[in-house]
């Protein structure tokens, strides 16, 4: 059953309430590129959208003390034309900017992204790999939970009714650090990810790297943080052996299935060449920084 | 004729008539007609690949508010068994109907069972989901070995295999083997230094028109019935649906919308009968749309094949004998391309000893429809890999090693007559001249090559020009333009009456404004239906030196025509004078070419393409791409061009990463753009189309179609660059990036 | 379900409607406001044929709720061409012979147009990318992408 009522709450509080006083199915809607697609495809339950679009602060990204603070709705193509957030996060940018075609940027969020909660989500190991922190507002107050525990199975969260990502924070990286996400697709474009890999490596003055987040995505339910392949590169310049560790570990963390986009066999193999490509990009880039 | 001829309008890259509405949004397509009254139709679709229908119970749908109509299979008036012409091919009526709506029986995941109209389309949609149908699920069959198999379940138990010796007595899946040979292939083998052979397999695939199909219906007791729809051939659609209703032909008039691409999936009917059904139960004009998933599970697709080649030859390069057996899947009913896959596979070759048996079978998937040159890429991609190989193993140039074999006028065909005129020796020239062909390649990296060859056809075509009092004229063809076609029609006409060309409009009539014209399909409406215009504009000709004579009390015989003036002596009269004068000389003038065309000529295509492997992914990158094809003379060279560039990038998508995917129990499981992966502007790069002109001697400007060709080489091409960029043998298609890692990985 | 009346600005003019709240703004241009320009090919965001813009973004309005419209300001390809005057990215499609059956040409023309506001001066590169969401069967992408570079140029030799 299609959407049946549409509400355009205009500051979070209302939105919270719109989402807790509700006895029919009620989901968020920021760009919808996902929810409007699902909404057609179910044939089950009317559907109650919240469109919080009109809210400023979760169209708006800010840069507090070297660290950002997203609105979760704020679209693709306006975060990724952020060259302030960029030279902080590349990876993350680019993670926002793999997300479909130019027009689907024009509507998709990173927290409609990370709600979506698709195993094949590209921002999600993003976060994860940056540490990233979703702040949840609900009507008992306000919770913040670390991105790798927000998705907790394929199309499912952590948020109870009622609740609200309102914001997702992450820390000022250290100095030397930096992050790059690789996925694979088998077009250049327009492709759900077969696989996916965001690393965060910080260096020291001789290019050692003191310390790394590994997060893989579509091998497995949900986005995993891989603290094996991170392992792998604490401690190393990044030489070969610690490459081939690290891919070893993602494509070991890795639990893909096989479907229309790809085999067990080649997930868990490109997860692995993806993961040490991403760690070789990341160490580049916080060498420049 | 001349060669040397020098034209003033043919070959000008002018302004499409049609391009200012279509670049505006204002050009109208199947989905944008509405009618005063409208309802909208919906299709209940099997959720089973293989299932018996036990029951149907409408009850709760027809109570729906806002539900007129319903439509099943009970509606057609009794169906005759009997075949009917349709686009490309022929259809069975039967088939046709069990097809458009299930009689007793689903045979494929997203077969059409029944059909509702309802007020609104949510409405319909909605009252579909109240439809309770109770059915006997049977297991399905989805690969032609298993199809072929002696346990297969069997889709069709009246189906019992045409072309053998004997006709068997127990119905089976294959209904139809084939042969064609030359020569005697036993002698050829026993020539050869060489010999390779190797088993192919191409997947199911779409046309992938961005248009869905889409029609409005109006029923009318006093035989004013109409269908608007976007096909490529109305006057197909007219027979057809006409057909399944048992409607005079004059009483339904198809007006053929814009369309939305089809590349041979929009020359056959799903939804017209259906929406005139329910036009007519429901007394209020129709329209129906397909949705996307609806394109992909229950219209086209190309036939999945398995396919064999066995080539050999002597060291210096001399082919000695050619053999293939080839297995093309139809869908759920019988009629698979496969004898044009057997007609084709070693064309380009003048070789004297050839085999080709073909089967047609059917499997539990949608039933097939022509896709562009039908039949033919899945079997010269075999021939043309077995032929590369050879080509590698002895070491010769794989372009000198098709020169020194290349069919030339007076070949003999394995499908009977000798070629006339053709071009290939001068495409593979231009191939081996191109830049392309001497640019050096990196580490990587490979190269491929490979013709193709495709028959083109005439047929019926029909073309009024209409003069009018100012002397700018209407041309009125009968061929739904789907790619520019009304330019090459407008640009015929001018050169033929020496009158710019802006001053003949082009236009497609329907079915009750223009005699009976067959589809667009066969790459046959440049040089047809351009035929037709050619006599429609001599026969205006003839009529302008009439009434100029009658005007200058001469005889016709007397009176010169040239660049849009009529002479005889110091007399002269422009177009413009003549038609302005009509009224005077008898009344106004209409010229007509009605014809059945002959002679089409082949047209044979070179491609060469470069990729790119990434070994640690199997993903491939297309780097350059060189497309070389005998246009005979081409009318438009642009659109010619780009006849070339779209052809070779549906290619290169089926050789890439186009393929129906199903699972174990049929169901289609990518039934949308996201998955079924056409190529994207960002996949490919600017594709260098090199037009040759060998003149079709059959044609008045030595045209052939180009339509098709394009799309057979770049299967292999692409193919056997990959295996040259990886340095390993591919087989199967397509290329995917799990595909080519696992050829990787298992020879590592 | 009541529909909702929605006040709206499309290609500049003020249009007001009323649709359910499922309807996608795809719907409600084509089958309430017959502004057809915009065309359906896929309905899920995978082919760019409904390409139009809201509020400056570039959208697929199959992914648009229709009452999402309310207070937007819509942009589509009747809105494109000056009266009966093409846009340049327009006549260089047809100079280009940028389209063979035209079902895609819309959508291509309404996001270059807004690649071209974004981008002055596009490299190829940046053109294909730009424009993957928009599928075209028929041509290849190769007289596409040359009408949409002659296009930038001639738009940066006017301004």
């Amino acid at each position: 059953m299609p959407v049946v009522e549409y509400k355009v709450p205009e500051n979070i509080d209302a939105a919270v309430s719109m989402l807790s006083n509700t006895q029919l199915s009620t989901k968020v809607m920021a760009g919808g590129t996902d929810l409007i697609i699902q909404s057609r495809a179910q044939s089950s339950d009317p559907l109650v959208v919240v469109d919080v679009k009109h809210i400023d602060s979760m169209m708006a990204a800010v840069i507090v003390d070297g660290g950002l603070n997203l609105g979760p709705s704020m679209s693709c193509a306006q975060f990724t034309a952020r060259h302030d957030i960029k030279a902080i996060y590349p990876g993350l940018v680019e993670a926002a900017y793999l997300i479909g075609s130019t027009q689907v940027q024009g509507r998709s969020s990173i927290g409609g992204n990370l709600c979506n909660a698709s195993p094949a989500a590209d921002t999600i190991p993003a976060l994860i790999a940056n540490g990233a922190e979703c702040v949840i507002q609900g009507p008992q107050g306000e919770r913040i939970v670390a991105a790798e525990d927000f998705v907790t199975g394929v199309g499912q969260n952590c948020m109870a009714q009622g609740e609200l990502l309102t914001r997702i924070q992450i820390a000022a990286p250290q100095a030397n650090t930096s992050d790059a996400y690789l996925r694979f697709i088998p077009r250049t474009e327009m492709d759900i990810a077969v696989a996916g890999a965001a690393v965060s490596v910080t260096l020291d003055a001789d290019g050692t790297c003191t310390a790394a987040r590994v997060s893989i995505g579509a091998v497995a339910t949900t986005a995993l943080l891989v603290p094996d392949a991170a392992k792998a590169l604490i401690g190393t310049k990044l030489d070969e052996a610690a490459l081939a560790a690290a891919a070893a570990a993602a494509t070991a963390a890795s639990k893909p299935i096989s479907d229309r986009r790809g085999t067990v066999e080649f997930r868990r193999h490109v997860v692995g060449v993806l993961t040490r490509r991403a760690a070789v990009i990341a160490a580049e880039r916080a060498k420049e920084k | 004729m001349s060669e040397a001829k020098q034209y003033k309008y043919i070959g000008t890259r002018s302004i499409r008539p049609d391009g200012y509405d279509k670049v505006t949004g204002r050009a109208n397509y199947g989905a944008d007609m509405s009618l005063p009254g409208m309802i909208w139709g919906k299709i209940l679709r099997s959720p089973h690949a293989h299932a018996k229908i036990k029951s149907i119970d409408t009850t709760k749908a027809e109570a729906l508010a806002g539900v007129l109509a319903v439509a099943s299979y009970a509606d057609f008036p009794s169906v005759a068994d009997e075949v009917v012409a349709s686009g490309e091919g022929s259809s069975n009526l039967l088939d046709l109907a069990n097809n458009i709506l299930a009689k007793d029986k689903v045979l494929y995941h997203g077969h059409a069972i029944l059909a509702i109209g309802a007020r609104t389309a949510a409405i319909a949609e909605q009252a579909l989901g109240l439809v309770e149908i109770e059915y006997e699920v049977l297991k399905p069959v989805l690969d032609v070995n298993d199809a072929m198999a002696a346990d297969a379940p069997v889709l069709h138990e009246n189906m019992f295999t045409q072309g053998l010796a004997e006709t068997p007595t127990k119905a089976s899946n294959i209904a139809a083997r084939q042969e064609f040979k030359m020569g005697d292939i036993e002698v050829g083998f026993a020539e050869a230094d060489i010999i390779v052979e190797r088993d192919f397999y191409t997947p199911t695939v779409h046309q992938g028109y961005i248009e869905p199909h889409a029609c409005t219906a109006s029923y009318d007791q006093d035989g004013q019935s109409m269908v608007w729809c976007s096909t490529q051939g109305h006057f197909d659609v007219r027979t057809s649906t006409a057909k399944l209703l048992n409607l005079n032909l004059n009483r339904l008039k198809v007006i053929a919308s814009e369309i939305g691409g089809g590349f041979g999936g929009k020359t056959t009917v799903y939804l017209e009968p259906v929406a005139l059904i329910l036009s007519r139960k429901s007394g209020r004009p129709v329209k129906m749309i397909m949705d996307r998933d609806d394109v992909f599970k229950a219209s086209g697709p190309g036939s999945a094949t398995r396919n064999w080649v066995k080539i050999g030859a002597k060291k210096d390069g001399t082919i000695t004998a050619m053999q293939a057996l080839l297995h093309y899947e139809a869908g759920a009913f019988k009629g698979s391309p496969v004898m044009m896959g057997c007609m084709t596979a070693f064309t380009p070759y003048a070789v004297p000893n050839m085999y080709v048996e073909g089967y047609d079978v059917v499997v539990n998937k949608p039933k097939v429809a022509a896709y562009r040159a039908p039949g033919a890429p899945q079997a010269e991609y075999a021939a043309e890999m077995v032929v590369n190989e050879i080509a590698d193993k002895l070491g010769i140039d794989p372009i000198d090693l098709r020169l020194k074999n290349a069919a030339k006028e007076g070949t003999q065909t394995i499908y009977g007559p000798k070629l006339k005129a053709v071009g290939l020796v001068e495409c593979l020239e231009a191939a081996k001249n191109s830049p392309h062909y001497q640019a050096a390649l990196k580490e990587n990296q490979g190269r491929g090559v490979a013709a193709g060859f495709w028959f083109n056809v005439g047929g019926q075509s029909s073309v009024t020009l209409n003069m009018n009092p100012d002397g700018t004229g209407t041309i009125v063809e009968g061929s739904p333009d789907i790619g520019g076609s009304r330019a090459s029609m407008q640009l015929m006409a001018a050169e033929e009456l020496g009158m710019p060309a802006e001053n003949l409009k082009p236009i497609i009539g329907d079915t009750e404004n223009v005699a009976f014209s067959a589809g667009t399909g066969g790459s046959r409406t440049t040089f047809a239906t351009g035929m037709a215009v050619i006599e429609a504009a001599q026969d205006v000709v003839r009529q302008l030196k009439e009434r100029s004579a009658a005007v200058w009390n001469l005889t016709a015989d007397q009176i010169e025509y040239q660049e849009g003036e009529t002479f005889s002596g110091d007399n002269r009269m422009t177009v413009a004078e003549i038609c302005a004068g009509a009224e005077r000389t008898g009344g106004q003038i209409t010229g007509r070419g009605n014809i059945n065309a002959r002679g089409a000529g082949p047209s044979f295509a070179v491609h060469l393409c470069d990729v790119e492997v990434d070994r640690d992914t199997g993903k491939v990158d297309v780097l350059r791409y060189t497309a070389v094809q005998d246009a005979g003379k081409a009318i438009h060279p642009s659109y010619v061009e780009g006849q070339l560039q779209g052809g070779a990038a549906q290619g290169i998508g089926w050789a890439l990463n186009e393929e129906y995917v199903y699972s174990a129990d049929g169901h289609m499981e990518n039934a949308g753009f996201l998955d079924y992966r056409i190529p994207l502007a960002s996949d490919l790069p600017m594709i260098d189309a090199i037009i040759v002109e060998v003149p079709n001697p059959f044609h008045p400007f030595g045209v052939r179609g180009v339509g098709e060709s394009g799309i057979i080489p770049p299967l292999a091409a692409t193919a056997y660059a990959v295996s040259q960029a990886i340095g390993l043998p591919i087989t199967d298609l397509p290329c995917s990036p799990p595909n080519v890692l696992k050829v990787i990985q298992d020879n590592a | 379900m009541a529909k909702i009346h929605v006040n709206t600005s499309i290609n500049g003019e003020v249009v007001e409607f009323l649709c359910e709240p499922h309807e996608t703004l795809l719907d409600v241009l084509r089958n309430d406001l017959q502004l057809t320009g915009t065309k359906e090919g896929c309905a899920s965001g995978d082919c760019g044929a409904c390409s139009v813009t809201v509020n400056d973004a570039l959208v697929c309005s199959c992914l648009v709720l229709g009452v999402e419209a309310d207070g937007a300001e819509i942009g589509t390809i009747e809105g494109v061409s000056n009266k009966d005057q093409l846009h340049v990215i327009q006549q260089k499609f047809l100079e280009h012979a940028a389209l063979q059956c035209g079902i895609c040409t819309p959508g291509l023309v309404v996001s270059t147009k807004k690649l071209l506001e974004e981008n002055p001066n596009p490299t190829e590169e940046e053109a294909r990318y730009y424009l993957a969401g928009n599928l075209c069967r028929c041509t290849g992408y190769d007289k596409i992408i040359r009408a949409v570079l002659d296009a930038a140029e001639t738009m940066r030799g006017a301004a």
